[in-house]
């Protein structure tokens, strides 16, 4: 189990971020760390891939992997008709686009505290995470970029312990 | 001499940029006569072209440099002061150096064919009147500038020399020189930030996407002005591209430069006598590679030195010259450069090589049993295996041939060797031109587009159903007498509609080549060839050994560049055996015979090339036309010639079944070859001889140590074939 807490109790926030839903979650990740969002672009299937890279885009001229949050994140797909949208975030000096299911408003947060995610929500989700933030409305899932989008420990087909 | 023709260029280039700096300087310098700075820099300038023309062996020059120098020393170091009799004799000294720079563009050496022409020794003299506090004795009486050609340059024009030329010429801006029209090294030449020309590569890039793009558009128009103006940009980019390329384009000899001395110290502490030869480096190849060759390069180098050349004591035991030759050759070939680095040492032992993998546990015992000459020796480049006996610091740590080709893998190329025990070793290194704008074969499978780069590309076929075989699960088709594995592209996509396609359906066949490897992908459709900019995939796609990366196709959308080694290897086909030895064939240019037994105990063969199909039909089917043998075969006749009995032998043992060699003869028809059984496939270079020449027999060779008889095809064709009258009238 990695620890998906970075900071410890009372650690505050402050800052933007981008937020996006996800089956219902709101999810942000810090402002800096976003390139722009983009509606749905058309993508280019890459046989064989991880399972949550779901193709390619062209980025103006740049090519850009997709990774489909939902099933990085073990959630069910998408209903079928409607189509994900572009957060492009940038990674390790790579950009690589998160699809997501709806584009949210930039926030800004201070003095918050970033409180650890609860434990009985899906590790998968958790390992994602850098903490949560208890928003009036809502409550926001501070996303990890850099883990986000690492497909290499996507779910594992073949079994084994998380 | 090409080495140091270069050498020279680059300090004609260089020498040229720092006289007209030196210019400007001394005359800065007689206005603020004490700047230490400008006599400092003026210093260095002469300094550097004194020791370049010592290390060139230009005398003149150097003699003239060194007492400029020794005044200049004295000048900076405050010992004496600036007068313009000073600057006067150092501008002659620039002058003179300009001259002799000319004279060495022109000759390579700084003598030329009259060595008078330029008075060296007098602005020597005067150099040393001033150093030693005299009146330099010819200052006072100026002439024309010396420069044979003149300078265009819009800097101070120079001090007038003092002794005349032969023919002075006038300062005008007209060439009057014979080699008029043929610019100079410096005037040829600018130099440029190399992040300008990467920029302008990535631009050239975008430019024939958006070029790709257009082009599209205009095919669905009507519009003919579009079309021309579209055609006419299709041009220019296409040269833009080409030539923005070829900036960046360097020869493999700089890296090579290095090598000599790399090779002279090793052989020294190795205690080997090496002579090297280096041969094409004036090979241009994208600078980019060229650094990414550097490392692989030397290590070859290297290896051939510590584990290729013998020491001299067990050379001369072998009978062979006492000096081992490494030899290095670049040239292009077929949109590739190639690169061999070829000694003439001890060469690979396979079995030394299976039994070391083994000993390391590169390889378990049974695998390396399996594995014939070429793939042992292919053994040395997996991770892990070193032979050296003892550990030096040449090579030797099991870290390095698997290193040098990952490090040639990663920049599109393939290195293979092949050695001769005792005779020596070849390092073949195959390396593409470029990597940024490549062509490719766009295919089509799954309703998307992939890109296959031409370098892979050997033909494209189209292949009927029943062409196609099936061994044991592995399909394979015949290719002008070759088996040829076949690799279905929705199957590798792991598409879920990769079935078998419909039995009467015609299959595209994309013949590829990569490294030793040669197999057919079949593919759902064939688009276009076309330039393709490379561009990476992110790291979440980098280990895929299937993709070598990504492009965008004139619509504006992504396609996927096919890794052809990595699609090879996937499949397990590089495991290949047989190819590679099929491979080698073409590339020694071989022979390749099928041996077949006759008449019970003898060995006769004919070349695979004659060889259409092998058949076997029961006995049962045989039938007569007239007196010539046949058997109804694919909606025809086909006559049927006794092999023992065409070649004088007794027949064989009847048996049930009968092979069959089908030979089709330029013009369509097919003959029947009768044999007992197909006893190998074999390449050779044995030469024919005479012995056993009679009808129907072109003579014999060795093969696999036995006496084998070769088959004439021409007199089977005759004694089957005359027949044709007749056969037509049965038919």
């Amino acid at each position: 189990m990695t620890a998906t807490y970075a900071g410890g109790p009372g650690t505050l926030v402050d800052g933007g971020f981008c937020t996006f839903v996800i089956d219902g979650l709101v999810l942000g990740v810090p402002v800096e760390h976003v390139q722009e969002v983009l509606r749905y672009q058309q993508m280019t299937v890459v046989p064989r891939a991880p399972e949550a890279v779901r193709g390619l885009i062209n980025l103006r001229g740049q090519i850009v992997t997709a990774v489909d949050l939902r099933r990085r994140l073990d959630l069910p797909p998408l209903p079928a008709g409607s189509l994900p949208m572009n957060v492009i975030v940038r990674s390790r000096g790579e950009v690589v686009s998160l699809l997501v299911d709806d584009i949210g408003d930039v926030i800004e947060v201070t003095g918050l505290e970033l409180e650890p995610a609860p434990a009985t929500m899906p590790a998968r989700v958790r390992e994602v995470l850098t903490g949560v933030v208890s928003l009036p409305e809502h409550i926001l899932l501070v996303v990890d970029a850099d883990r986000a989008v690492d497909t290499s420990t996507a779910h594992d087909t073949t079994g084994g312990l998380p | 001499m090409d080495d140091d023709a270069e050498i020279i260029a680059e300090f004609l280039v260089e020498s040229h940029e720092n006289l007209d700096q030196l210019d400007r300087d001394l005359v800065e310098l007689e206005r603020q006569p004490g700047s230490r700075d400008l006599l400092s820099s003026i210093f260095r300038t002469i300094h550097t072209i004194k020791g370049t023309s010592g290390f060139l062996a230009l005398h003149r020059l150097e003699a003239l440099t060194h007492v400029g120098e020794n005044l200049l020393s004295r000048l900076r170091d405050g010992e004496m002061t600036m007068t313009p009799d000073t600057t006067g004799v150092l501008l002659r000294m620039v002058d003179t150096v300009r001259a002799l720079l000319d004279v060495v563009e022109r000759t390579a050496t700084d003598v030329g064919d009259d060595p008078d022409d330029i008075d060296v020794d007098g602005v020597v003299a005067d150099l040393r009147d001033v150093l030693e506090g005299r009146a330099p004795a010819a200052a006072a009486a100026p002439t024309p500038a010396p420069d044979r050609v003149p300078e265009p340059a819009p800097e101070p024009a120079p001090e007038p020399h003092p002794v005349a030329q032969a023919e002075p010429a006038p300062y005008d801006e007209t060439p009057t020189d014979p080699a008029e029209g043929q610019r100079r090294a410096v005037d040829a030449t600018v130099r440029v930030d190399v992040d300008l020309l990467d920029n302008l590569v990535q631009l050239v890039g975008e430019l024939v996407l958006t070029r790709n793009q257009i082009l599209q558009k205009t095919d669905a128009h009507a519009d003919v002005e579009l079309g021309r103006a579209a055609q006419r940009l299709d041009l220019v980019a296409s040269e833009l591209q080409e030539n923005v390329m070829k900036t960046r384009m360097q020869p493999i000899g700089q890296v090579w430069a290095k090598l000599p001395r790399v090779v002279r110290d090793l052989a020294h502490q190795l205690g080997r006598e090496v002579e090297l030869e280096m041969e094409g480096h004036d090979t241009e190849l994208d600078r980019s590679l060229l650094e990414a060759l550097k490392d692989p390069l030397t290590h070859l180098v290297r290896n051939a030195l510590d584990h290729g050349i013998e020491p001299p004591e067990t050379r001369l035991a072998r009978g062979k010259e006492r000096v081992g030759r490494l030899r290095l050759k670049a040239y292009h070939e077929s949109g590739q450069v190639v690169v061999e680095i070829t000694d003439d040492g001890a060469g690979i032992d396979p079995r030394r090589i299976g039994d070391v993998a083994v000993a390391r546990g590169v390889v378990t015992r049974e695998a390396a049993a399996r594995l014939d000459g070429r793939d042992l020796l292919d053994l040395i480049f997996r991770p892990g295996f070193s032979t050296a006996a003892a550990v030096t610091n040449v090579s030797g740590r099991g870290v390095g041939m698997d290193v040098v080709r990952t490090n040639i893998e990663r920049i599109g190329g393939t290195v293979d060797l092949a050695s001769e025990p005792g005779i020596g070793t070849t390092f073949r290194v195959r390396i593409p031109l470029t990597l940024a704008i490549i062509p490719a074969l766009v295919v089509g499978e799954g309703g998307e587009r992939y890109a296959i780069p031409q370098a892979n590309l050997v033909e494209l076929v189209r292949i009927e159903a029943r062409d196609l075989e099936v061994l044991a699960g592995a399909p394979v088709m015949r290719l002008r007498g070759r088996l040829l594995p076949l690799v279905s592209l929705a199957e590798v996509l792991g598409s879920p509609d990769a079935e078998p396609a419909e039995e009467t359906d015609a299959r595209l066949v994309v013949v590829l080549q990569a490294d030793d490897v040669r197999f057919g992908l079949c593919v759902g459709d064939i688009h276009d060839t076309q330039e393709i900019v490379v561009k990476p995939i992110g790291r979440q796609l980098k280990a895929m050994a299937m993709y070598a990366g990504a492009t965008i196709m004139g619509d504006g959308r992504v396609a996927l560049i096919l890794d052809v080694m990595g699609l090879a290897r996937s499949r397990g086909i590089d495991q290949t055996v047989q190819l590679a030895v099929e491979q080698r064939a073409v590339v020694e240019e071989r022979v390749t015979l099928l041996v077949v037994q006759v008449a019970g105990d003898r060995r006769a063969a004919l070349p695979l090339t004659d060889v259409a199909r092998l058949e076997e039909f029961p006995s049962a089917v045989l039938e007569h036309a007239g007196t010539t043998e046949v058997v109804q075969y694919r909606d025809g006749i086909l006559p049927l010639v006794r092999l023992a009995a065409l070649v004088g032998l007794p027949s064989g043992p009847p048996a049930e079944q009968v092979a069959v060699v089908v030979h089709e003869t330029p013009d369509g028809q097919r003959v029947g070859i009768v044999i007992d059984r197909v006893l190998d496939i074999v390449e050779t270079t044995a030469t024919r001889t005479d012995v056993g020449r009679r009808p129907g027999v072109l003579g014999s060779t060795v093969v696999d140590g036995h006496v084998t008889e070769l088959v004439d095809t021409d007199a089977v064709v005759a004694r089957a074939l005359p027949g044709r009258a007749e056969l037509a009238g049965v038919r």
